[in-house]
C-alpha cells in the first residue's frame, strides 16, 4: 500500500506552493480492496510527517490490532465522537487500542470503542491533547472490559477536554506518574473510577461530570513507582453525583476496594484544594480522606495524606447505604449514615499526640449542605479503633489542625495559551 | 578517541562519496537518507535464501534467547571495518555508527524442501545511524528470494513447529517500525537489546571451529580488550541448561531476556514498578508480594505479582498463560503460550521460601 491510496487533499497546496515544510492534511479513505483500514491508518501513523493533521472520515471501522503513533507534532482528527468510530472488538494483539509516544499530540473527534485492554494510552509524551474523544466499553460495566479508557502515563502537560469515558473495569480517565494536568469537561460514567489522578503533581480536574462509577474522582499515590509523593491538585466545580455502580474491579487492583457510592476519595496524596463541588447520591459518602491501606516494602513512601484543602462545596444526601468493606468499617465506628466527609485519622506517631505541622493537616469550612442541616464530619480514629480501643473515639469536629493550607496556582498548560 | 575518528573518517568518506569501507556490506545504501526496500540489496550474505553471511558479517547466539512463537532465530552482526566496541559488563554493547544487527526469523520448512531445511518468514534489520539505531523489518516473499521493507508491519499466516515437535498454523506478526521502538526504547533512546557482553558469554560453531563468541569477537578486532578470560566474566544463564546451571539462574534469565526491555527503571515499563533485570535485587521490585498498579483484568483477580511457593496465585505467571490481548505478557512478539517458559517460571515461583 502507498501514499496513493491516500487522498493527500494538501497535495495540491503543496505543489503550489513549492514547499515541503508546508503541514500536509492527510484525508485517509478507509474503504478500499487492497487494504483493511488496520494497515491503512497504522501506515499512515508511521509514514506521517511533523506538523500534519491526519484525518479520519465518518463511519466504523473495525480493528484487529493496537494502533500506535510515535511521530511528533501530529493531529489526529476524526468527524466526531459519535461519527468516527474505531471498533476493537474482533481485536487480537495488543494492550491498547491506541498507544502514542511522541510529543505534541492532538487527538480529537474520535471515538475507541471495546478494546481489549486500555483503549487510549499515551506513555512519556510531552503536550499530549485528549479533545472531544468518547472511550467506551458498549456492553456496560463488566469485569472483562479493559482498564482505563484515557491513561496518559509518565507524560507531561496533558490536556484532556470535552472527553467522554464508559465502562472501565479500572478508570475511565486516568492520569498516572504525570506532571502539569487539566481535566475539564469531561463526563466518566459506569465505570470502576470515573477519574483518578495518582502519583501525578499539577493537576487541575473542574467541569467534569462523574456519574454511575463506583467512585467518581480519586486522588491516589501508591508506593513502589518511579514517580511518586503526588502534590499540587486542585479539584474544583465539579459534579460527583449518583455514583451507583457496583464495584466490577477484578480483584487484586487498588480501586477494586472503593465501594460503590464514594463522591471523591483522596488518599496519600499532599497538598489538595477541593472547592465547589457538588457532591451527591453517593451512598457510602461524599469524601473520604484516607491513608494508603495495604502494607509496603519502599523507604521512601508517605502512606498518610497531609495539607487536604476541603471548602465551598455542595453536599447533597451521602452515606445513606455504605458499602462493602470499608463501608462496613464506616458504619460499623460511625454509624449510618455515614458522615458527608469522612478522615480515616491516621497520623504519624507524633503528630497523632502532638499535631500535625503548620500547614500539613486537613483543612475543612464553609461548605454547604443542599439537602438542609449541615454538612457533617467524622475523623473516624482508624488507629484507635483498631490498636485500643479503649482510647478510641469519633470526632465529628471539623479539625483545626495548625497553620494555613497551601495555596495551590492554576496549572498552565502551552496548549491553554490562548486563554 | 581514536574511535570517534574512525567514525569521523567513515562518515567524511560517505558523505564524499569515496567509496564503502573494504566490507562487502553496501553500508553506504544502509546508512542513506532512505535504506533500501530489498533486503539483498543491503550486501549482508553471500547466499541471502541460504543466509550465508558476506565477509565481515558474523553470526552469533544468546545465551538464552526471546521467546517469539517458537520461531528460529539466526543473528548477524557487521561492525565496520577497523572499528571496535568497549567491552561492558551491563548494557547492551556499544557498537559503533555504521554496525547493522540483522535477524532472521523462520520455522522450519514443511512443504517439502530440502531436510533441515528452514522456511524464511521476516529479517529485521537494526541500524546504527549518525542519528540513533534505525529498526526496519523485512517480509520474505513467498518464492524465498528476498525480503521487501514492510514499515508498517504486516500479518502473516505461517505454519509453525511448537516446543513438542507439532505443527500448528499461526497467525504471526511482523512488527511494525513503532513496535519495534515499544521493546528497543531504553531511556527514551532506542538501543539493541539481545547483544549485551553476558548473553554472549557462551561458545559458537564458527565455521572454522568453536569458540566462545567473546574471545572470537576480541580475537577478529569486533570487541576491545576484554578486562578478564570469558570464564571469569559475567554471564546470562542458559535457561535450558538444568545441568550446570541452578533454577533461579535459569528463571531470572529468562525473564531478563523476555521482560526486561519494558520491566527495567528505564524501559516504557517502568510505570509498573516491576523490575526484572537480571542485576535486580529488591524482592519487591522483582514481583515479591508486590500489587498490580494499572493492570486491569490482567491481575486475574490475583492480589500479587508473586507469591512465593504458590505459582497458581501469581499473576506472573497468570500473564505469561494467556493469549488475550487485555491479559498477555509480553503484549507484543507472541501469539502463543511458551509452554516450556511457563513450566520453567512455575517451578521456580514454586520453590520459593513462603
Amino acid at each position: 500500500m502507498t501514499l496513493g491510496k491516500l487522498t493527500i487533499a494538501a497535495t495540491a497546496v503543496l505543489l503550489v506552493l513549492g514547499t515541503q515544510s508546508q503541514a500536509a492534511t492527510i484525508e485517509l479513505d478507509l474503504v478500499s480492496e487492497e487494504a483493511s483500514a488496520q494497515e491503512i491508518i497504522q501506515e499512515a501513523l508511521i509514514e506521517v510527517s511533523p506538523g500534519d493533521t491526519i484525518v479520519l472520515p465518518v463511519g466504523t471501522y473495525h480493528l484487529t490490532d493496537g494502533l500506535s503513533l510515535d511521530i511528533d507534532g501530529v493531529t489526529l482528527r476524526g468527524q466526531g465522537p459519535d461519527a468516527t468510530i474505531l471498533s476493537f472488538k474482533g481485536q487480537v494483539t495488543g494492550g491498547e487500542g491506541l498507544l502514542v509516544t511522541s510529543d505534541k499530540i492532538v487527538l480529537e473527534g474520535f471515538a475507541v470503542e471495546d478494546v481489549k485492554g486500555d483503549a487510549i494510552k499515551a506513555n512519556g509524551s510531552d503536550e499530549i491533547t485528549f479533545r472531544n474523544i468518547r472511550v467506551e466499553w458498549t456492553n456496560g460495566p463488566a469485569p472483562e472490559n479493559g482498564a482505563y479508557g484515557l491513561y496518559p502515563v509518565s507524560s507531561t502537560h496533558v490536556l484532556i477536554e470535552n472527553c467522554v469515558a464508559i465502562g472501565a473495569s479500572d478508570a475511565g480517565i486516568y492520569v498516572g506518574q504525570s506532571q502539569h494536568i487539566v481535566v475539564r469537561n469531561s463526563r466518566a460514567e459506569y465505570n470502576v473510577a470515573g477519574i483518578e489522578i495518582e502519583n501525578s503533581f499539577y493537576a487541575d480536574v473542574y467541569d467534569n461530570l462523574a456519574t454511575h462509577n463506583t467512585g467518581g474522582i480519586l486522588i491516589f499515590d501508591l508506593p513502589g513507582l518511579p514517580q511518586q509523593g503526588g502534590h499540587s491538585i486542585r479539584v474544583f466545580n465539579n459534579r460527583s453525583v449518583n455514583n451507583d455502580t457496583p464495584n466490577f474491579a477484578p480483584e487484586g487492583n487498588i480501586v477494586g476496594g472503593v465501594p460503590m457510592g464514594t463522591g471523591i476519595m483522596v488518599m496519600a496524596n499532599r497538598d489538595v484544594e477541593l472547592f465547589g463541588n457538588e457532591i451527591d447520591g453517593n451512598a457510602t459518602t461524599g469524601l473520604m480522606i484516607t491513608g494508603y491501606p495495604n502494607d509496603y516494602d519502599d523507604a521512601l513512601y508517605q502512606p498518610l495524606p497531609a495539607g487536604i484543602h476541603v471548602h465551598d462545596n455542595k453536599f447533597g444526601n451521602n452515606g445513606f447505604a455504605p458499602d462493602d468493606e470499608i463501608g462496613e468499617v464506616f458504619a460499623e465506628i460511625g454509624g449510618t449514615p455515614v458522615a458527608d466527609i469522612v478522615w480515616d485519622g491516621r497520623l504519624p506517631w507524633f503528630e497523632t499526640f502532638f499535631g500535625p505541622s503548620a500547614g500539613e493537616g486537613i483543612y475543612i469550612g464553609g461548605n454547604e449542605a443542599t439537602d438542609g442541616g449541615e454538612v457533617t464530619f467524622a475523623n473516624l480514629d482508624v488507629t484507635f479503633w483498631f490498636a485500643a480501643r479503649w482510647f478510641h473515639s469519633v470526632d465529628r469536629e471539623a479539625p483545626s489542625h495548625a497553620g494555613d493550607p497551601a495555596v495551590l496556582t492554576p496549572v498552565t498548560l502551552s496548549q491553554l495559551a490562548g486563554e | 578517541m581514536r574511535a570517534f575518528f574512525h567514525r569521523l573518517a567513515i562518515l567524511l568518506g560517505l558523505c564524499l562519496g569515496m567509496g564503502t569501507p573494504a566490507l562487502a556490506v553496501n553500508l553506504e545504501a544502509a546508512l542513506s537518507e532512505t535504506p533500501p526496500k530489498r533486503l539483498s540489496e543491503y550486501g549482508l550474505f553471500a547466499d541471502l535464501r541460504g543466509q550465508v553471511p558476506a565477509e565481515g558479517v558474523v553470526p552469533y547466539d544468546l545465551a538464552t534467547p526471546l521467546f517469539t512463537d517458537y520461531a528460529v532465530k539466526l543473528r548477524f552482526v557487521a561492525v565496520p571495518d577497523g572499528m571496535s566496541v568497549p567491552y561492558s559488563e551491563r548494557d547492551a554493547l556499544d557498537f559503533p555508527v555504521g554496525t547493522i544487527l540483522v535477524k532472521t526469523f523462520a520455522y522450519p520448512d514443511l512443504a517439502g524442501g530440502e531436510e533441515g531445511g528452514l522456511h524464511l518468514v521476516e529479517t529485521r534489520l537494526l541500524i546504527h545511524r549518525a542519528s540513533g539505531w534505525l529498526a526496519l523489518p523485512f517480509v520474505w516473499n513467498a518464492e524465498q528470494t528476498d525480503a521487501v521493507l514492510k514499515r508498517a508491519g504486516k500479518t502473516l499466516t505461517v505454519m509453525a513447529t511448537l516446543g513438542d515437535g507439532s505443527t500448528q498454523e499461526i497467525r504471526y506478526a511482523v512488527p511494525n517500525v513503532n513496535q519495534c521502538k515499544g521493546c528497543h526504547v531504553s531511556n527514551g533512546t532506542m538501543t539493541p537489546i539481545g547483544p549485551k557482553a553476558r548473553n554472549l558469554n557462551r561458545d559458537f560453531d564458527y565455521a572454522d571451529g568453536t569458540e566462545n563468541q567473546l574471545a572470537h569477537w576480541e580475537r577478529i578486532g569486533f570487541l576491545g580488550t576484554l578486562p578478564a578470560p570469558p570464564a571469569a566474566l559475567p554471564r546470562t544463564a542458559d535457561w535450558l541448561d538444568e545441568d550446570t546451571t541452578s533454577l533461579e539462574d535459569r528463571a531470572r534469565a529468562y525473564l531478563d531476556v523476555n521482560c526486561a526491555h519494558c520491566h527495567s527503571p528505564v524501559g516504557p515499563g517502568k510505570t509498573s514498578g516491576l523490575f526484572l533485570e537480571w542485576e535486580e535485587t529488591s524482592a519487591s521490585h522483582l514481583g515479591v508480594l508486590k500489587r498490580p498498579v494499572a493492570a486491569g483484568r490482567g491481575s486475574g483477580g490475583l492480589d500479587f505479582d508473586i507469591v512465593p511457593g504458590d505459582p497458581d496465585n501469581s499473576i506472573l505467571l497468570f500473564r505469561m498463560d494467556s493469549v488475550d490481548p487485555g491479559i498477555m505478557m509480553p503484549e507484543l512478539g507472541r501469539g502463543l503460550v511458551h509452554t516450556e517458559g511457563i513450566e520453567l517460571i512455575r517451578k521456580w515461583i514454586g520453590s520459593l521460601e513462603e
